[in-house]
């Protein structure tokens, strides 16, 4: 028994040995297992809510290029574009000599630029508990060792932006528009879970899947108490056939977001907080019924 | 039997399924069937709101989709009496994408609002929505699918050189659409505030049809069905062969560009309000000339009749079949319509008759 325990011992101190120093594993989302002998210096990123991650873990400089959606934060917008995350540009990512290349699960480069030798690591964030994992696997993949603080620091100003919605307004019912198809965003989804986190009710269930297409009859029956969308879908939503019944129009409750609150909005990434303090901060505004100003983060 | 009494038959009968389509197209929303007439009309939780359901909403949208059907069958007979050929309809010559191009254009050129994702950086009076319920939006976004389907016919005719060839007619107009409809990806990757506005509107959508456009459509298609109704000699003329109509003295060249701008009207109207609905304006026509012949005018007339029935039904489909949440009613007609074409052509394929005098 006890030469069976020196044996185990011997093996499991060779095998570290083994090991180079310094060894990275990690698992991506496709179930495809990375190795990577030092952390990745050359980073090409495909995803804005990855790019922000990384940036957020303090590993900015290691970016060489990203996607034309990521704006945040400013430094990577000097950063060369490689088209989009499903269109992307591939021997431009190729001519950067990336050592990695973080993409979305739907991003079609994956294949192509793994039989170019480069190694993709594929993270497709969509709920609050897949931010919290991207944050963890990416601060593994970047040895950045105090990467659960940043979850922690997250979570906290989630929590904060939850209390400082007033108890009077908790559980009022809430449509956020995606898109004008219209495409809502449900409890199912990632924004869902903030509006759940800050106490709204949301008209749209989980059943429905997260984004779904509904029918526009839908949002006047359930006559939600506000409506948060983009600022462009402002100018005819009073106009939309029926919509001027709803309370949240007839009392001027609309959240409207522009351009960089929605891309704060809309990106399951580290600015989750951020969002969730957007969102509490109009909803409470609004509960005085003021006249709809555009929201600016 | 005369053939007025059939005519009359499909008539009624058509005019009936349209008010039977208006009486369910109240009642099926979002929450699936409900007797809206009896329970929430008279004694609901709350009359207002059932009120705006059916007067703002619902009776709006349906009966703007039996218009919309309408004029794509009014269309489609046009087109196929036009070019003396069966499988002509809006869609295959190539003047529905001329129509969502012009619309494209229109929107590009005004900066049209779309959604959350995909920016929205332009000034707030610029913005003019694809969905927009204003009138003079409505008329405007109507003229140019108008213009962008006149030039579409124009060019399918051009590359066909006349309408004598039919496999060069469909090619030219199978053509025309590709490479229109790329053209409208084009516009819209370099616009791409209005490009998820255009991406659900190009699959045809009926969601937000209000009083205006149906209002709109409905004074377009009278005026199409008149314009037709008097011109359509031409067509019975065309029939025959365009020397028996030269001979009959008919002024072909001026009838002709005039019924081409009717049909791109009707199109135009329709795909304004719309957006792309696929095989209506083919298979209406065909329906009824499987039931009965007569002559064009009365051709156009249960055309539209038939057109306004299929979209209808369509529509109804589109919002119950998995409501709350909706399918692209233009997604479904093109599955359904693509389903009948390829029928027809099996069956005038065994035939031999190129599926004419069906």
């Amino acid at each position: 028994m006890k030469r069976c325990w020196i044996a185990l011992a011997t093996l499991a101190l060779s095998v570290f040995l083994a090991m180079p120093a310094g060894a990275i594993q990690v698992t991506d989302d496709q179930g495809t297992v990375l190795n990577l002998v030092k952390p990745p210096q050359r980073i090409v990123s495909l995803l804005p809510s990855l790019t922000e991650t990384v940036c957020a873990l303090g590993q900015c400089q290691r970016l060489v290029g990203v996607d034309r959606y990521s704006n945040f934060p400013e430094s990577v917008k000097k950063l060369p574009q490689v088209g989009g995350g499903m269109d992307p540009n591939i021997e431009a990512i190729v001519a950067l000599r990336p050592d990695l290349v973080l993409a979305a699960l739907s991003s079609r480069s994956a294949a192509r630029l793994v039989s170019l030798g480069i190694p993709v690591f594929t993270l497709e964030p969509k709920s609050h508990a897949d931010v919290q994992r991207a944050i963890r696997i990416l601060g593994q993949l970047l040895q950045v060792t105090d990467a659960p603080k940043l979850w922690q620091r997250i979570d906290a100003d989630m929590n904060s932006a939850a209390a400082a919605v007033p108890p009077a307004l908790r559980g009022q019912r809430v449509y956020f528009e995606v898109n004008r198809g219209p495409y809502g965003a449900s409890e199912g989804s990632f924004i869902g879970e903030t509006l759940t986190r800050l106490g709204f009710a949301n008209i749209l269930p989980a059943s429905l899947g997260p984004f779904p297409r509904i029918n526009p009859e839908l949002v006047v029956r359930e006559n939600p108490d506000l409506i948060m969308l983009g600022e462009a879908n402002m100018q005819d939503l009073a106009q939309r056939p029926g919509w001027r019944a709803i309370r949240a129009v007839r009392e001027n409750r609309l959240c409207l977001f522009d351009g960089s609150a929605a891309d704060i909005l809309v990106r399951p990434g580290p600015r989750m907080a951020e969002a969730a303090r957007l969102m509490a901060r109009c909803a409470t505004d609004k509960a005085g019924a003021a006249t709809p100003a555009a929201v600016r983060p | 039997m005369t053939p007025r009494q059939p005519v009359t038959l499909i008539l009624v009968l058509g005019l009936l399924a349209c008010a039977a389509i208006t009486v369910l197209g109240v009642c099926i929303g979002s929450a699936g069937f409900e007797n809206t007439v009896g329970a929430l009309w008279l004694g609901g939780a709350d009359p207002v709101m059932a009120q705006q359901i059916v007067w703002e909403i619902r009776l709006p949208r349906t009966v703007g989709a039996l218009a919309a059907g309408a004029l794509l069958g009014l269309a489609g007979a046009l087109a196929q009496g036009l070019f003396r050929n069966p499988l002509a309809d809006p869609y295959l010559l190539g003047s529905a994408s001329g129509a969502s191009l012009g619309v494209a254009l229109a929107l590009a050129s005004v900066g049209g609002g779309a959604g959350m994702v995909g920016g929205s950086m332009m000034s707030e009076a610029a913005a003019v929505s694809v969905f927009s319920s204003s009138v003079w939006v409505r008329l405007g976004l109507t003229g140019a699918a108008f213009a962008g389907a006149v030039g579409a016919v124009l060019l399918t005719l051009a590359l066909a050189r006349g309408v004598g060839n039919t496999l060069r007619l469909l090619l030219a107009g199978v053509v025309v659409g590709v490479v229109l409809g790329a053209i409208t990806s084009l516009v819209l990757l370099f616009s791409p505030d209005s490009l998820q506005a255009m991406q659900a509107f190009l699959l045809g959508s009926t969601s937000f049809i209000g009083w205006a456009s149906c209002g709109l459509m409905l004074v377009v298609w009278l005026l199409c069905a008149l314009a037709a109704w008097v011109l359509a000699r031409v067509l019975d003329g065309l029939s025959l062969g365009e020397a028996t109509a030269i001979s009959l003295g008919l002024p072909i060249a001026p009838l002709r560009a005039a019924l081409v701008a009717v049909l791109a009207l009707a199109t135009g109207a329709a795909v304004a309000q719309t957006g792309l609905i696929a095989f209506v304006g083919l298979a209406a026509p065909h329906l009824v000339r499987a039931m009965v012949r007569v002559p064009y005018r009365l051709l156009i007339v249960l055309a539209s009749v038939v057109g306004a029935v299929l979209l209808g039904a369509a529509d109804l489909l589109a919002r119950w079949a998995i409501a709350p949440q909706e399918l692209p009613v233009g997604v479904l007609t093109a599955v359904l319509g693509g389903v009948y074409l390829l029928w027809l052509m099996h069956r005038s394929g065994a035939t031999g008759s190129g599926g004419r005098g069906t």
